[in-house]
């Protein structure tokens, strides 16, 4: 199925992410309920359902910011438990964008993208501070490097964000709904950047509202709510022709507002 | 429906807002109520602060070495001149004196390169005052090596004792502080019970009791051939007071960071130790300064209690001047004196605090 996506992205048989029969509590509230979802290379998944489904909460269990309680998550072929460095392996290799950017204010725009790769990789300061100043001009801000994050606007600093989780190499990049902090004018550039980053292949798991972005590249959509998984399709099936009842009172809400 | 494409032009504020005459009118004599207090504050000005000065200054005697020399009626500063030596020095021997001179030295010029905005190389000058001098300092004031003459705490006293005893106390309790907090914030049990326990513990006590705690009860406990200094147990029971109370400014510094800075140094790999040394401390410690320079103030004032111990600090050493019966009389001078010389150190803290946070302001909410 995913190899007819709408715009042609390759995408391999290798398996990036792989979630068995994951659950989680909050204290007694259930709010991971038996997820099993299969992310391969190259694979652009948009998530999307009602507040407190448990969409973050599914993604955020992906690196570790979030500790799920059952069931088996393996990132990168690297299984996710209480080891420290498997944890860290994972960290590396997953990028991750915040809804509240979580720039570090006290660093300037180049200091927060070489921070990592400096202390968690060890590459050289020049290195990092070339490859820091590639990304920022693919995020299109290179003349607001030597400034502090809170001199940018909201859309910038989620660009930087974007750089920033770039600038580690990343095998896969976690969106926690990206654009609901920006202002509407700021939203499209934040989504141009993430439609070029989709476009060069990278792995991505967005979890938006943007339906136009879901639309535009993603390969898949999952409905989640209630902690569960209601419905994954290609988007052109689960905008059209949504299965469950509940997608398609989810989708009349959104879409026709 | 209203259009407006015309810019207006940038007018200056009326005159009556500006300049002195604007200032004063605002700030001073907006109305008859404010005219009244300035009125009523300048009187109170004047009666206390004139007669102040004539006593202080116009009428002082400064020099000369015994009370015959005050004469003007004012204030008697021969006392303090007088027995300069003995209040910077204590009871350090005369010969040795240009160790202590060493050091204040030493001391403002680091501390000046420290403050000075264009000073190069400022990681490493602050590593060296931080490490190095407190070696250099050590090996100095006691001596006994390098040919030096051994000189026994005993001896040490005067400003140059307050120094030594706010310094290290000053440089011990921050980093026990910043480990006491994050152990207090740590997951593991055991740790945070620890630092809880001794945090409260060290809190609930008064200083004056940990002193003498340290002074009377520890030499109980050892065993007599052990014989700690009687400098190194004040030393040692300022700094773990203090570092309990640095440990409290820390850990509310901490929790004032935001969750999402935790995770994104987490997301981005960073290890605990990188992730509170690189991204948490520097942001918790910058909206602490005022705290943690106020516990330093507290604490720089807290040392002079070391005299119920018999220790002779700055406060001590100018009470036991005052009982010397070829002065007795000259306690206001004494005291001012005192207050004068703790208030420069206690104000010159503040101040550099405060450029501090100016400096460090890269501003603009942090999220």
């Amino acid at each position: 199925m995913s190899e007819q996506t709408s715009n042609d992205i390759a995408i391999s048989d290798e398996v990036m992410i792989e979630l068995k029969g994951v659950n989680k509590w909050y204290g007694e509230f259930h709010v991971l309920k038996d997820i099993n979802l299969t992310v391969r290379k190259g694979e652009r998944i948009v998530i999307c359902g009602p507040s407190g489904s448990g969409k973050s909460t599914m993604i955020r269990c992906l690196n570790r910011l979030e500790e799920h309680q059952d069931g088996q998550i393996l990132v990168a072929g690297t299984e996710l438990n209480n080891d420290l460095k498997n944890i860290e392996f994972i960290r590396r290799e997953v990028g991750m964008v915040f809804q509240h950017f979580n720039l570090f204010p006290h660093l300037t725009i180049l200091e927060n993208c070489c921070l990592a790769p400096i202390w968690v990789r060890k590459t050289p300061r020049k290195e990092a501070e070339a490859t820091a100043m590639k990304y920022l001009e693919r995020v299109k801000i290179p003349e607001q490097a030597h400034k502090y994050p809170g001199q940018l606007s909201g859309g910038q600093q989620q660009r930087v964000a974007i750089a920033r989780s770039l600038c580690m190499n990343p095998e896969v990049m976690l969106f926690d709904e990206p654009t609901s902090a920006l202002d509407p004018e700021m939203i499209k550039e934040v989504l141009d950047v993430m439609i070029e980053l989709a476009q060069e292949g990278m792995t991505m798991l967005c979890v938006t509202h943007e339906m136009g972005f879901a639309k535009t590249v993603a390969n898949r959509v999952i409905f989640m709510d209630g902690g569960q998984i209601i419905e994954e399709n290609e988007p052109e099936e689960f905008f059209h022709n949504p299965q469950s009842e509940r997608t398609q009172l989810f989708l009349s809400q959104i879409l026709n507002h | 429906m209203i259009v407006n494409d015309q810019k207006l032009p940038d007018l200056p504020p009326p005159a009556s807002t500006t300049g002195v005459v604007g200032w004063l009118r605002t700030n001073l004599f907006s109305t008859p109520f404010y005219t009244l207090l300035t009125l009523v504050t300048l009187y109170v000005l004047y009666v206390t602060l004139v007669p102040a000065i004539q006593w202080a200054f116009i009428d002082a005697d400064w020099l000369g070495d015994s009370r015959d020399a005050c004469t003007s009626g004012g204030a008697c500063w021969v006392f303090i001149t007088a027995r300069l030596d003995q209040f910077l020095y204590g009871f350090y021997p005369e010969s040795e004196h240009w160790r202590v001179n060493t050091l204040y030295l030493m001391l403002v010029i680091l501390i000046g390169a420290l403050v000075w905005e264009k000073t190069p190389k400022k990681g490493w000058i602050a590593a060296f005052t931080l490490i190095i001098f407190p070696v250099i300092a050590y090996f100095l004031l006691v001596g006994g090596s390098f040919g030096l003459e051994h000189v026994e705490t005993h001896k040490w006293g005067g400003l140059m004792l307050t120094l030594v005893l706010a310094c290290v106390g000053i440089v011990a309790s921050l980093p026990f502080g910043i480990l006491l907090a994050l152990g207090r914030r740590s997951h593991m049990p055991v740790v945070k019970s620890f630092c809880t326990v001794f945090i409260e513990v060290w809190r609930g006590v008064p200083l004056i009791t940990v002193l003498f705690m340290a002074s009377v009860m520890l030499p109980l406990f050892v065993s007599a051939e052990i014989e700690f200094d009687k400098l190194l147990r004040a030393l040692i029971g300022i700094t773990l007071f203090q570092s309990a109370y640095m440990a409290e400014v820390i850990r509310g510094g901490l929790q004032a960071i935001p969750k999402g800075q935790y995770e994104a140094a987490d997301a981005l790999g960073l290890s605990y130790w990188k992730k509170m040394g690189l991204i948490i401390l520097p942001q918790a410690l910058k909206i602490m300064i005022p705290g943690i320079v106020n516990t330093f103030i507290a604490l720089f004032k807290d040392t002079s209690l070391v005299l119920i111990i018999g220790l002779f600090d700055l406060l001590a050493i100018v009470q036991a001047a005052l009982a010397d019966p070829k002065w007795l009389g000259y306690s206001v001078e004494g005291y001012v004196f005192v207050a004068f010389a703790f208030w420069v150190f206690c104000f010159g803290m503040s101040r550099y605090s405060q450029h501090l946070e100016r400096k460090l302001h890269t501003g603009h909410g942090a999220r």
